[in-house]
Parts: C-alpha cells; structure tokens; sequence
C-alpha cells in the first residue's frame, strides 16, 4: 500500500522541489519570517509589508504563522524549519515570550541575526524589535480624544488586561498624557473588560451610569473599543468614543459616528521594517533596538484616504 | 491484519517487533521515500538537527496519536485528546506553580488528572450511552474551557521548578552520544509507544480493546462486562493525554491555557495515515506512530522547500486523502 502512496508522495516533493529551486534559484539573501498568526487579516498586512520590502531590497523572503494564534509549539517547529534553511536572517514575532528564547541561542549560535517583530522576547539576542510604539500612540488617543470633548471634561480608559506589556501601555501611554498635559480632564475610571465585547459593554454602561457627566472613553484595543461602542448604544448615550485598531465592527462604528475616530497600527509597516532591519543588519549597518513601526488616527473624515485604507482590515 | 495483532501467543518481544515490523515494511519504505524525495530536493533538509527538529515535532501528536489509536481501535472516537492534553498541563502548572509542589507530585498529579478525565469521558460514553462523537465533542469544549478558567486564561510558567524543561528539552541520549542530541521527549514518545504495544498485543485489555472494536455485541453476549472495559480503554487514553500534556508543557516551559484545539485531528490524521481503520478492531502503534513521522516530515519538508503555507495545507489534506484512498484499495485488493 505504501509504495503507491509514496510514489505519489514523492512525485509531489519532486514536483514542489522543481518549483522551489525555480524560486530560490537567484541566490538572494534570504530572510525567513515567522509570525503569530497566519490567516487572521493583521497577520497578512504584516506579509504584504515584508514582501514589498523584500521586492524593494531584492531578497527573498518567506511568511509563515501558526493557523491559531496562541499555538507555542507549532511556532517552534517553524522556527527549526526556518532555522534549517540557513536563512541569512530570520525576524520572529514570539507567541510567548519565554519559549522561543533557547531556538533563538541556536539562532545566534549559528550567525543568524535575529530581528523581533511585533513583540518582544525575554532575550537580549534580537537586534531589534519593530512594532508599534503603545506609549505613543495611547498618547495620541489622548490628545484626540480631549480635543473632541473640547479640552475639559471626564474620561475613562477601558481596557483589555492589566498584565500584558501592550495593554500596560496603551493604558499608561494615554493617562500619562491627560496627567501631564491636561489638567482640566480628569481620568474617573480604569477598567479591563478582557477584550470581550459583551464584558466591555457592560463596563460601559455601568461607567455611564455611575458617571452621568463621562465626556469620553478610551477602548484601548479593538474588542474594548466595539464593546465600549455598543454600551454606548445601549444605553442610548453621545459620550465620545475613540477606539484602537480595526475590524470590520469599529470601521462600521467609525464611518456612523459611535466611535469617533480610532489608532490603527501599521502592519504593513511592521513587516516591512523587519526586513529593511534585516537587510541593513546584513549589510553591516547598524540599526536602533527599537523601530517604531508606525501609526495613523482616523475617522470617518479620512477613512477612505489610500494611506488609511490600506493599514486597516477587516 | 487485526488477526495477527489479536494472537497473543507467547511471542518473545523480539518475534513480536519483528513480525509488526515485516507489516509495516511498506510503511517504512514509504517514509524512507519521502525522505529520500526531501532530501533530494534541498540540501538542507537531511541535517542531523533538522531530523531530531522532526522527531522532536512528532512526539506531541504522536502521543496524542497512540491515545487516539487505543479508542479507534476499541471503536470510538475521541475528539478531546487535544484539550484533554492542555487540562493535564495546567493541572500540571497548579501543583507545580500555583502550590509550589515538587515535580514528583506534579508531574504524576497531571497524569492522574488525565486518567480521571478519561474515565469520565469513559462513563457518558459506557454507562449513558452518549455517542462517542458527541461526549468527546462536548468533553472537547468542557476541557478547554476548565483549562482557560483554571488559569485565568493567562499562561503559567514553570521557571520556579527547575529541570521541568528537561522532562522534554533535555537529552538523555545526548548526553552518552554527544553527537545526537535526540530530547527527551522523543525518547518518551517511543517508550509510550512500545508500552501501548505491548498492552494492545499482550493483555486482556489490549485483547478486549480489539474485541470491542470489531464485535461488540458478541463481547458483551460473551458475559464480559463491556462497560467496564471501555472506561478502561478511555482511561488509558486520557493518562497518555496526561503524558503529552506534560511533553508540551516542559517543551515550552509553560501552560498555555488557549491551545489544544485542533490537535486531536493532526492525532486523527495520524492514526488513519498509519493504516487504522476508523470502523475500529484494528490498528497498530508502529503505523500511527509512522503516520505522525509523514505528517511531521511532510510539514518539514514542504517548509525547508519554501512552500508557500497555503499549499502546505491543501498537500497535507491531500496526503491524507490519498493514503486513506491507497489503504482501501489495498484491503479491496
């Protein structure tokens, strides 16, 4: 049974072998990519990003991802695999933080640099990390969100959790910035709805309720901010809303108004700059520990802009 | 095939192995093809560190695999290994991190956990006669969901209890053959394979779980008190979870409340891959554990030639397909 099965089998990887020397042929740097995820529509900006870098800077460059986000070990045997290549580089967007550290001492061990995208590891081996500056960009939706209240009044922040480093940030990155630079808004409440939509809607309308006076808040990722929304609709409230990345719900919620306006990141721009990081490690050029990626604010005013259009998905 | 791997004569092991063996050949060959087909098409897939990547790869799903094989074998199906695996790992991080219990309570602690579990599954399945699909379906969900509220959906780490990686990252062999650092959970992957072997071929249980795959009805009209014996058979599957909960656990060096779902049909994958018919009544460990190989040297394979992943996944799919097409044609034949 075995022998037909594998004569199809191995006609296949002759077949597929043809075809990956045909691309592989022109002896180009190669860089491999392995991300967190692989399907989910951020996950293909991010490719889109590499790609176009990888055309720009003349590499060659692969993306893979676990199928489900959260999937530790099937991303350390992707990183094996890529590590097998004997890739030139190799930039890693680490599922956890912990668990990837001993393949990237291989890494080192065997002169591939290391680039981090998206999120960081608990290793000084990466050379850098690219991805979106939270403290930054929470500071923005700051600024945003008090200039639509018209620069006085209550706000509060609902949040997804109070552990990882980007839910951290995003929270910190906007308090600090009311603290600092207004004194006439006053933060009444921090909250963490787990990124659900339904505990984020019930947050809101309890905030709304305790604060009948609340001029705005703050839903510092996208399940927050599409919860937060729909707390407001429910409860039949104008508070202004500024919500944080995409998805099909908040560009809905954007484009009629419940959410005033939202940061995205740029996920295009992450990948793009892994490999540009890359590129410029390889070429002996030095590049900073940290590349901020990028990002935009938007609303219903420039939704459509082509900049916007193409860092949002659905 | 089932009437060779149901006699258990007194065989020695080494008859035994040899005559499991000479049916597998083909199997064997085909790997070996598969292999050679690699190989061929890339220099850097016959590497030592790339084949201990894939033997490495293998040892989680294969366990998962024999544990599905045992319940496919006795005519079930159990679609909760995956889950099943996670729970034990995070029973695992709780004794070992939350109560800062040593390894020697931890490590067995989990393990009993997936035999409880197992057993449970066992009596919806035995005594309420819930249909295999739906109890493990549903034992699926419930798992997952006791696992992410056990942790508070965050993971545990184990970096209070040293050595815990070893159980899987460490490297017995390496350390008498410097040169072939196989881990350890390799090494773990093969013992719970001979030992599920042994079961299948040389006890009553292994006898009965063969029995009850293929004519039920006649065992329990036999006087044995099938009951029973199915909860065993599911118990058995449920502490091999445990053993794959622990291998990934110590792997990553965490439990990781959000996975396991989705790797009970890699399992699934394997065990029809290696020639066990989903009718049940028969079935060996060699060809699951070879069916885990071609899906782990497959997916190596297809990486090291820079497929992009979407054709990864319709190859894979169609490997299935056509070894499961290839298996009916020979028994047709």
């Amino acid at each position: 049974m075995f022998t037909r099965r594998t004569l199809v089998a191995a006609l296949g990887a002759s077949l597929l072998a043809g075809y990956s020397t045909l691309s592989l042929a022109e002896d180009k740097p190669y860089v491999a990519l392995v991300s967190k995820g692989f399907q989910h529509q951020f996950w293909q900006a991010v490719k889109i990003g590499a790609e176009q870098a990888a055309e720009e800077f003349n590499v060659t460059v692969t993306f893979e991802g676990p199928d489900g986000e959260g999937a530790v070990d099937r991303q350390l045997d992707m990183i094996s695999a890529a590590l097998s290549k004997k890739p030139a580089a190799i930039a890693i967007a680490a599922i956890d933080s912990q668990a990837t550290v001993p393949l990237l001492r291989d890494a080192e061990a065997a002169g591939i640099p290391v680039i981090a995208f998206d999120s960081g590891v608990d290793s000084d081996i990466p050379i850098t990390n690219a991805s979106t500056d939270n403290l930054a960009s929470a500071a923005l939706a700051a600024d945003k969100l008090v200039e639509l209240i018209g620069g006085a009044g209550k706000v509060a922040v609902v949040s997804f959790d109070q552990t990882s480093q980007t839910g951290i940030q995003r929270r910190d990155g906007f308090v600090d910035q009311i603290d600092s630079a207004y004194p006439d808004v006053e933060i009444v409440a921090i909250e963490y709805g787990g990124g659900d939509h339904l505990r984020s809607a019930e947050i809101t309308k309890t905030l709304l309720l305790a604060h009948p006076d609340l001029n705005g808040i703050f839903g510092t990722n996208e399940g927050s901010a599409i919860g937060v929304a729909l707390g407001k609709q429910e409860a039949g409230s104008d508070v202004v809303v500024i919500g944080y990345d995409s998805g099909a719900a908040q560009i809905a919620a954007v484009r009629d108004g419940t959410i005033a306006g939202a940061i995205t990141q740029n996920p295009v721009g992450i990948g793009y700059h892994s490999v540009e990081a890359a590129v410029k490690t390889l070429n002996g050029e030095t590049v900073p520990a940290h590349i901020d990626t990028g990002f935009y604010y938007y609303d219903a005013s420039n939704i459509d802009d082509p900049t916007i259009a193409a860092v949002l998905y659905d | 095939m089932s009437t060779e791997t149901v006699d258990s004569g007194k065989r020695s092991v080494g008859e035994l192995i040899s005559s499991v063996a000479q049916q597998k050949l083909l199997a064997f060959a085909g790997l070996i093809v598969l292999l050679v087909g690699f190989s061929l098409a890339s220099p850097n897939f016959m590497q030592t560190a790339n084949m201990i990547a894939i033997l490495q790869a293998t040892s989680v799903n294969g366990v998962l695999a024999i544990a599905a094989t045992l319940v496919i074998i006795a005519g079930g199906i159990d679609l909760s290994v995956g889950t099943l695996m996670t729970f034990c790992s995070v029973i695992a991080g709780v004794i070992l991190t939350y109560w800062g219990l040593p390894m020697y309570i931890g490590v067995p602690g989990a393990l009993l956990a997936g035999v409880a579990s197992g057993a449970f599954t066992g009596l919806l399945i035995a005594r309420f006669r819930i249909p295999p699909f739906i109890a493990t379906l549903g034992m699926m969900l419930v798992f997952k969901g006791l696992s992410l509220a056990i942790s508070g959906a965050r993971p545990i780490y184990f970096n209070d209890t040293p050595g815990f990686d070893l159980i899987s990252r460490g490297s017995l062999i390496g350390y008498f053959v410097p040169s072939l650092p196989i881990p350890n959970g390799v090494l773990i992957l093969f013992v719970v394979a001979i030992a599920t072997s042994y079961i299948l071929t040389r006890t009553v249980l292994g006898r009965f779980t063969f029995a009850l795959g293929s004519n039920e009805e006649a065992l329990r009209l036999s006087g044995v008190d099938i009951n029973r014996w199915k909860m065993y058979v599911y118990s058995l599957a449920g502490g091999i979870c445990g053993v794959a909960g622990i291998l990934l656990a110590s792997r990553i060096n965490s439990a990781q409340p959000a996975i396991g779902q989705g790797y009970e049909l890699d399992a699934i994958a394997a065990v029809v891959i290696g020639g066990t018919s989903l009718k049940g009544g028969q079935g060996t460990m060699l060809g699951t554990i070879i069916g885990a190989l071609i899906i782990s040297v497959v997916a190596n394979g297809l990486r090291i030639l820079s497929v992009p992943q979407e054709w990864q996944i319709v190859v894979t799919g169609t490997i299935i397909i056509v070894a499961v097409y290839l298996d009916i044609l020979r028994r047709r034949g």
